[in-house]
């Protein structure tokens, strides 16, 4: 489904931020990304759908180069969900209106049709009684819930959540995770990057470890969580896991 | 000494001034703010753009106009036009531009320069994140900026435009210039016409004093009941 290969990438140019990437996910595949901040794993996860460009190899989506000059990159985003870190509900729309908003410019669908399939995906993350609030109205959680829904209603080939986590007070990322465990039991193909090892264990079928701008692991969640091979991957899970 | 002053030339003149001059000067304010504001937001897009040379072209432009005196390219602007126009037509004779149209002409393109420095702080006010959301759910660069970046920048910068919209609306007494009775010129041509100098720049001061004055005050009401919340 997601296909990286030999992906390089820099900021300016010294400083590369990818280094010979390469990595795929299988259609169906939970793929957690994890390593310390700085190591590249928010920039490789917005590579995949573009919103940041690669000066080096190919990334494919679902048969589409990513990195053709002539691929429609407005269509090929709309097929895959993106989650983010600070939400980005649009603040000046309803809750509502902006599950409808893409559905109706981007999809073409009618009014009523886009407003019925955003209550049903509303009622699915639990905030149907909210619709006609602004994103502004709801705490943390539920934003990014609405979020989870909104990337939901384009009906995407996959979801990539890029730290959907982060920004949430403590008691709010529990029910975050339960949408996300959901939705990954359900079979949808996700690229998750988080540090939230307790969700990678539950329901990740491979970890990646990335450090300084390269994959360093790549393994299943067994291996990975049993003996990882490099010593940065010990020496990260070590901290991250000892709390 | 107010005894000398005659207030009664106000009361007579009073249709002529609010009924021909302030309608003039209202429908003038309205038009180059609208103008101002549309031909503003291309050109703070433009400079925006990735494209270098479409951003420079818009900075020219905004320093360009915002380096001449408004009074002298109203004049310019009303008295050269008919010549370039014949030029450019090929006409036998300068083509006639109305004074309404050429002072209205050279106030969008005043309003258009400051109007599109305030939006692009507004555009600009608006976090990466936002478009980078719009992207994501296959909304297209014009669809982005139309329903989402823009539409939070103009409401983050409506106390701003409409402030502005008060100095341009004081500005358009500058078409005295061009003999048009606007509210002042209105009242200047009943001042002459029945030597009431004092009594009638005294009045259309306080007329412009009282109508910004009101709007300032609107515009921070308004300013507390519009902010989006975030």
């Amino acid at each position: 489904m997601i296909e990286i290969n030999h992906v390089n990438k820099w900021y300016g140019p010294t400083f590369q931020v990818l280094k010979d990437c390469t990595t795929s996910v299988a259609k169906g595949e939970v793929v957690v990304v994890c390593g310390p901040s700085g190591s590249g794993k928010s920039t490789l996860i917005k590579c995949v759908n573009a919103l940041e460009p690669i000066q080096g190899g190919d990334i494919v989506l679902d048969g589409v180069k990513v990195n053709d000059p002539k691929t429609d990159l407005p269509k090929l985003r709309s097929r895959v969900g993106m989650v983010f870190q600070h939400f980005e509900l649009f603040p000046h729309l309803r809750i509502i209106d902006n599950l409808r908003l893409a559905q109706e410019k981007v999809l073409g669908r009618k009014s009523e049709d886009a407003t019925a399939k955003g209550m049903k995906l509303l009622e699915r993350v639990g905030l149907k009684e909210h619709a006609k609030k602004f994103p502004a109205e709801l705490s943390g959680g539920q934003q990014q819930r609405v979020a989870i829904a909104r990337a939901l209603a384009m009906d995407p080939i996959a979801m990539l959540f890029d730290e959907p986590t982060s920004a949430l007070d403590p008691e709010m990322i529990s029910e975050v995770l339960d949408v996300m465990v959901d939705l990954a039991r359900e079979g949808m193909t996700m690229m998750v990057v988080t540090h939230e090892m307790g969700f990678a264990n539950k329901v990740a079928d491979r970890v990646i470890f990335m450090d300084r701008g390269e994959i360093v692991e790549d393994a299943k969640k067994a291996d990975f969580f049993g003996t990882p091979r490099s010593d940065r991957a010990q020496k990260f899970l070590s901290k991250i896991l000892q709390h | 000494m107010l005894g000398n002053f005659d207030f009664d030339v106000i009361r007579r003149a009073l249709p002529y001034l609010f009924l021909e001059g302030m309608r003039f000067t209202l429908t003038l304010t309205a038009l180059a703010a609208f103008g101002g504001l549309v031909f503003g937001t291309l050109i703070a897009l433009m400079r925006l753009s990735s494209y270098k040379v479409l951003g420079r072209i818009a900075g020219f432009y905004v320093d360009f106009i915002r380096s001449l005196p408004l009074v002298l390219v109203i004049f310019w602007f009303y008295f050269l036009v008919p010549y370039i126009g014949q030029w450019v037509t090929g006409a036998s004779r300068p083509i006639t531009v109305g004074a309404f149209a050429s002072s209205l002409i050279t106030f969008i393109a005043f309003e258009a320069a400051y109007f599109s420095e305030i939006m692009r702080a507004g555009i600009q006010s608006i976090s990466k994140g936002q478009p980078a959301a719009a992207s994501a759910l296959g909304l297209t660069y014009a669809q982005s900026m139309r329903y989402v970046v823009l539409p939070q920048a103009f409401r983050n910068m409506l106390p701003v435009l409409l402030t502005q919209t008060i100095v341009l609306f004081q500005d358009t007494s500058l078409v005295y210039v061009l003999s048009i009775p606007d509210f002042l010129g209105a009242a200047s041509k009943v001042a002459q016409r029945d030597g009431r100098l004092v009594e009638m720049y005294l009045f259309a001061a306080l007329v412009y004093f009282v109508i910004s004055c009101v709007a300032s005050f609107g515009v921070r009401r308004l300013q507390s009941r519009i902010a989006i919340v975030r």
